[in-house]
């Protein structure tokens, strides 16, 4: 009786906060949804009309879409990828106490507190510039011809760039769930017989599991919106080379000017990070329980 | 086979002399239990066996064999920690496979070996749960089977009961005792509790800080403690240490009675005092009896049907023959 008081006494208090996020999330959502049957472009907004299905229709026969749906997901993936190996292997190595451990530290946190276009900015003009960078320095140096970067490699260019930015993330979160593990524990598989290989695999890779699926789940949300990174490098070419959905629902919208479209395009990247989402959770998300 | 021999064993760690050079001799089928004071070194000197830490100085010999730089899992030894360290991830089974994997024992003779450990254990029923899923005994046995099936030389425990109820704690000690009995192997046990170290013991070995003060069987040590840290440590309730002329007149600077061999007397006796606090357990009765002028309090234990109470005047009689008399250094006057 009292319980169930308490629990209908909890809902009534919830309810104001969680009525204001579902207006805030669903207003704009339907809106979007509208938007994107409209053929509504801002050069001739009295020539407003319904469109049906066009926007969809031309986004799918775009030739970019799927490009940017393909560059989205290796987008993502590969920066993964690079921030959960290196950040375990950076968190396993400033793990061990070590002579300037809080300088050390804080030099590995710092990328993080760059915000996204100037990182991208000093990367494109301080280190991968083909004549003034310092990957060219070092290529000329070995005798070697420059790499143009975001010529050749655009896509790998901003992985990159984007996996500097998020490594300390990565690290740190992995940090911490590296040092709550059991020191007694890691003594008992020594005595067991287990080598410093074995007991990463059985002791401490399944004692990170939660903080890795907590890494790859927050940073696939962030990871599916990047675009200042694409915009101050390489303006998502050559050709849609590094173009990724956002990327090119931007172009829709603030180059073509076409509202509807981009609104369209806006639906179909929810949709995308809908599916992502659902198999992320499937393929990761019993590690939360 | 598990004889371990310890030769001038040193341990600092940066400049703090945790043990000084130590020696002992723990033979083959021995249950040798480590006892001393909270920070003595106890754990410091398993883990130094076990290769868990580095020895600063001497050796350590295991069978015969200078085992001192021999990697812990070399050693032949298995340990079961305070934490029980068990795998949080693995189901028991795997916990207790875990060594035999790692040494790549055949699968039919791990499943045989996991078999016989958690029969002899009671886990048969739990071995695909997660250690989470169980109650602080069953973890201690677990940790104990994944000792078992080793079979190692020596088992080193390091205060294993410490984190269980009383009720579960007398339990635990018995079976570890049968343990003893049906492996007849080698066991190393640390304790903090002198009741674990007089019921389980082959051999007591009390520490304070890092030295040995004393090693012996456990009646060794209750009749013949070698001096005042081993006398108090030993016996339950402490053993009444008196000083000053009362001591003098025995011939020593400190005399040791114990309670249960004080008698004591509503109506005639040598040492004259008031009942403090008296504690009946119906098979004994307890009286801290004050106003001695001997020492603080002294401790007496009588049979449980003794009629007297707090307040009461009452005589005690020392039992002269069971005394024990130690010099000003605190040593044993023989
Ligand atoms: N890793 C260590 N570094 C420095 N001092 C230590 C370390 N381990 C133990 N000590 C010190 O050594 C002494 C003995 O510790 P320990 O062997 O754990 O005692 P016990 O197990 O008897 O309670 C204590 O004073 C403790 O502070
Ligand atoms: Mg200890």
């Amino acid at each position: 009786m009292a319980t169930r008081q308490t629990a209908s006494l909890a809902r009534l208090m919830r309810a104001p906060a969680i009525i204001l996020l579902l207006i805030w999330m669903i207003v704009p959502l339907g809106m979007t949804l509208y938007y994107s049957f409209l053929n509504y472009n801002l050069l001739n907004p009295a020539g407003t009309s319904w469109a049906g299905w066009f926007n969809y229709r031309y986004f799918y026969t775009d030739p970019a879409f799927f490009d940017a749906i393909r560059n989205t997901l290796v987008l993502v993936l590969g920066v993964l990828v690079i921030t959960v190996v290196g950040g375990i292997a950076i968190a396993l190595l400033i793990d061990k106490p070590i002579w300037g451990q809080g300088i050390v530290r804080i030099l590995i946190i710092s990328p993080f507190f760059v915000m996204p276009p100037v990182a991208a900015l000093i990367w494109k003009n301080m280190i991968m510039h083909p004549s003034y960078g310092v990957f060219a320095d070092i290529a000329k140096f070995f005798g070697a011809q420059p790499v143009d970067w975001f010529a050749q490699f655009p896509l790998t260019s901003i992985i990159i760039i984007v996996a500097w930015q998020w490594l300390p993330f990565a690290t740190l979160i992995l940090l911490t769930a590296l040092q709550s593990l059991d020191g007694e524990q890691m003594e008992a598989a020594e005595m067991d017989g287990a080598g410093a290989l074995s007991r990463f695999i059985h002791l401490t890779l399944p004692h990170m599991a939660r903080a890795i699926t907590v890494v790859i789940l927050i940073q696939t949300i962030f990871l599916l919106g990047i675009y200042a990174e694409i915009l101050v490098t390489t303006n998502g070419g050559p050709g849609n080379a590094s173009t990724n959905l956002t990327y090119l629902i931007y172009r829709a919208a603030r180059l073509n000017f076409d509202i509807g479209g981009a609104a369209a395009g806006g639906i179909i990247a929810v949709i995308l990070a809908n599916l992502v989402a659902i198999f992320l959770m499937r393929a990761v998300g019993k590690n939360l329980d | 086979m598990g004889r371990i021999t310890l030769e001038n064993v040193t341990k600092r760690f940066g400049d703090v002399e945790v043990i000084p050079p130590l020696n002992l001799d723990i033979n083959d089928g021995e249950f040798v239990v480590f006892v001393g004071p909270s920070g003595c070194g106890k754990s410091t000197l398993l883990r130094l066996i076990a290769g868990l830490e580095d020895t600063s100085g001497g050796r350590i010999l295991i069978d015969g064999q200078d085992a001192t730089a021999t990697p812990p899992a070399k050693r032949g030894l298995a340990m079961v920690f305070q934490s029980y360290a068990l795998y949080p991830h693995m189901s028991v089974r795997k916990n207790i496979a875990f060594p035999m994997r790692m040494a790549g024992v055949p699968q039919d003779e791990q499943d045989r070996r996991i078999e016989a450990a958690a029969k002899a254990l009671n886990l048969t029923n739990y071995l695909d749960r997660k250690p989470g899923q169980l109650s602080g005994g069953q973890r201690q046995r677990v940790a104990i089977g994944r000792a078992i099936v080793r079979e190692p030389s020596a088992f080193l425990f390091d205060e294993p009961l410490s984190n269980l109820d009383a009720a579960l704690r007398v339990g635990m000690r018995l079976e570890i005792s049968e343990l003893h009995n049906r492996l007849d192997t080698t066991m190393i046990y640390v304790t903090h509790d002198q009741v674990e170290a007089m019921t389980m013991a082959d051999k007591i070995v009390v520490l304070q800080a890092g030295r040995i003060e004393q090693v012996g069987s456990p009646m060794e040590l209750y009749r013949a403690p070698k001096n005042l840290f081993v006398a108090g440590f030993i016996g339950s309730p402490k053993m009444n240490l008196i000083e000053g002329p009362t001591a003098a007149e025995f011939g020593a600077t400190t005399i040791g009675v114990r309670p249960e061999h004080i008698a004591v007397s509503g109506t005639e006796g040598r040492w004259k005092g008031r009942i403090g606090v008296s504690e009946h357990l119906g098979s004994d009765t307890f009286f801290y009896v004050e106003d001695t002028g001997l020492a603080e309090t002294i401790t007496v234990r009588a049979g449980g049907n003794i009629d007297l109470h707090h307040g009461d005047t009452v005589w005690l009689t020392p039992d002269i023959a069971e005394m024990h008399r130690f010099d000003a250094r605190g040593d044993r006057i023989a």
